[in-house]
């Protein structure tokens, strides 16, 4: 795959460049000095459970908030000090539709157009192309409140790729989308990367939306735990992984470790080890534990892996405050 | 400055349609101070004792521009209640991340409301001979650009009550407890002459005492019973502009500071 190559490529640009980045909200640190640099024409994931600082980065790279120490900028302009610049540069998804559902798609993207210094003929034929290009055009006189989730996501998308960012930010933008609506999605983040050289940042906390990405930066407590392409991080693990379920996980974990010789982690009520040839330990932990296990699966090692070696946390859930 | 501009004209231009896509909003803003006109018209016309002097002015006549004002009012606190829904629905923070001086943003916000404000005000006042109230096109025309100052404060002022606020419950309270009393003592609901002094002294403050005298003298041409006591037409004005222009100029600096209108 080339993504992985352009990450070690010297003339790839950099698109976004995180340094240090701090943020606190009163008390409460959410972010504590992140860096990472997204190069342009790369998928770039923010992976991370709820509270993990994800959507505090997110709100920093889309000039909604001030870091309270470090720097980020994007195409060379640092979001706190060039805000005007910045936006110019970048297309925003929020989560929640930043659409105005009493207008029609086209008077939404007409508004957003102008916001951003289109006008007059130039306008018009912007607003036409995308229309066409995202298959909104026979909706274009709808209100958008009659917009189905998928759609109205794509008319979100359109409205934030209209002014041709180079950098398309996009938060959480699988919620809410049936599985149809997600491949849909990705078609057109792909679409955008092949065709428009648009570099993509989105935030996650689905694994299975994170492996698709070039490259992932996985985020826990407001750190940044591992950052690189999917399988590399997961090639780090290296083995393979038994997850066994079982109702009583600590419980057995002293004796599993020994008869396999890997450490094991609980997580979210099942016993995970890595190692390698994972299959050789099977039989005898079935003769071992017989009916105190549920079932033993074995498997390449996971984004979830990556996190539970990198953070040492057992679950992938709200973050414990 | 010229995409400045045109963000605010985007901005108001789409406030100017969404109300029209939404009936009940006209309904709200223009029925109930009609209402008020129509019952307490009947019900104070035979109490009702003009300023001192002023023989000929009945209470309907006395209230049709105070009934004129509290249109605009509730068209400028509907306008910013409007703000709070824009930040729930997700609307203001796609506005937020575009590349449009924040000043553009409240001026798009303002002025849609100001217009608003100055048409509904407009089909009110146009029946003003009704209530006994002769209007001629110069004093309709200087009407409107009055009537145009005062809503613009108001939806100003409202901007900035409304800027912080995440819930439209939380508007509504301080609208009964600031907005309202702004308007009652204005002199739109009864005069300054004849109230106890405390009184008087709490209208001298309240600035749109200077926005209600400001259209009563336009509407009245010299000096006569319906103008009697009021403050000067030259104070009047400049005091209506100068909150105009107060309202505005705090409405911009809220807007600026970066993470305010953040949803949390």
């Amino acid at each position: 795959m080339p993504a992985a190559m352009r990450t070690t490529a010297p003339a790839v640009e950099t698109v976004v460049r995180v340094e240090g980045l701090v943020h606190d909200y009163g008390p409460r640190r959410a972010l504590r000095g992140v860096d990472f640099e997204v190069g342009s024409g790369q998928i770039f994931g923010l992976l991370g459970p709820n509270g993990g600082g994800k959507t505090t980065l997110f709100r920093i790279l889309a000039t909604l908030i001030r870091p309270t120490a470090g720097r980020a900028s994007v195409m060379g302009n640092d979001v706190a000090l060039r805000p005007r610049e910045a936006r110019a540069a970048i297309g925003v998804v929020f989560q929640s539709p930043a659409l105005d559902r009493k207008l029609t798609t086209r008077e939404n993207l007409e508004t957003q157009g102008r916001l951003y210094g289109l006008g007059g003929r130039a306008l018009r034929e912007a607003v036409d192309a995308m229309l066409l290009r995202v298959r909104l055009a026979d909706r274009a006189s709808d209100r958008v409140e009659t917009l189905s989730g998928g759609l109205m996501r794509r008319a979100e998308i359109a409205k934030g790729i209209l002014h041709r960012p180079r950098l398309l930010l996009l938060d959480e933008p699988s919620s809410g989308l049936d599985p149809g609506a997600r491949s849909d999605l990705w078609d057109h983040l792909r679409e955008l990367r092949e065709r428009d050289g648009v570099t993509v940042l989105l935030t996650t906390h689905l694994m299975e939306e994170a492996e698709r990405c070039d490259r992932l930066a996985i985020l826990s407590e407001g750190a940044l735990v591992a950052c690189g392409a999917p399988r590399d991080l997961k090639a780090e693990i290296g083995g393979d992984v038994i997850v066994i379920a079982t109702a009583a996980p600590e419980a057995l974990r002293g004796e599993v470790e020994r008869l396999c010789g890997a450490r094991a982690s609980v997580v979210d009520g099942t016993l995970r080890l890595e190692r390698p040839r994972g299959h050789e330990p099977i039989p005898r932990l079935l003769e071992t534990f017989g009916d105190r296990i549920d079932s033993v699966t074995i498997g390449r090692p996971t984004l979830l892996d990556v996190f539970v070696l990198k953070t040492g946390h057992r679950f992938w859930g709200e973050a414990e405050a | 400055m010229r995409r400045g501009a045109a963000a605010a004209l985007t901005l108001m231009r789409r406030e100017i349609v969404r109300f029209l896509r939404e009936r009940n909003r006209v309904f709200g803003a223009l029925v109930q101070p009609i209402m008020f006109w129509g019952l307490f018209g009947a019900g104070l016309g035979s109490s009702f004792r003009p300023p001192a002097g002023g023989g000929s002015i009945g209470y309907a006549e006395y209230f049709f521009p105070g009934t004129v004002v509290l249109i605009l009012l509730f068209t400028a606190i509907f306008s910013t209640i409007s703000l709070i829904e824009d930040r729930r629905e997700g609307f203001l923070q796609g506005v937020l991340v575009a590349p449009v001086p924040r000043s553009s943003i409240v001026l798009g916000k303002v002025l849609g409301g100001t217009a608003l404000a100055v048409g509904q005000g407009l089909v009110v006042l146009i029946f003003a001979p009704l209530a006994g109230i002769k209007l001629s096109p110069a004093s309709l025309a200087v009407s409107l650009t009055v009537m145009a100052a005062i809503a613009f404060g108001l939806t100003a002022l409202s901007f900035c009550i409304a800027w912080r606020m995440d819930s439209t419950q939380g508007f509504h309270a301080i609208m009964t407890v600031l907005l309202m009393p702004l308007w009652l003592l204005s002199g739109s609901f009864f005069p300054a002459q004849g109230a106890p002094a405390w009184l008087s002294v709490l209208m001298a403050c309240d600035p749109l005492t200077y926005g209600m005298a400001a259209f009563r003298r336009v509407l009245y041409p010299g000096e006569g019973p319906a103008t009697q006591g009021l403050p000067g037409a030259g104070l009047s004005l400049a005091v209506t502009l100068l909150f105009a222009a107060a309202a505005f100029g705090t409405a911009v600096a809220l807007a600026q500071r970066r993470g305010s209108g953040v949803r949390a």
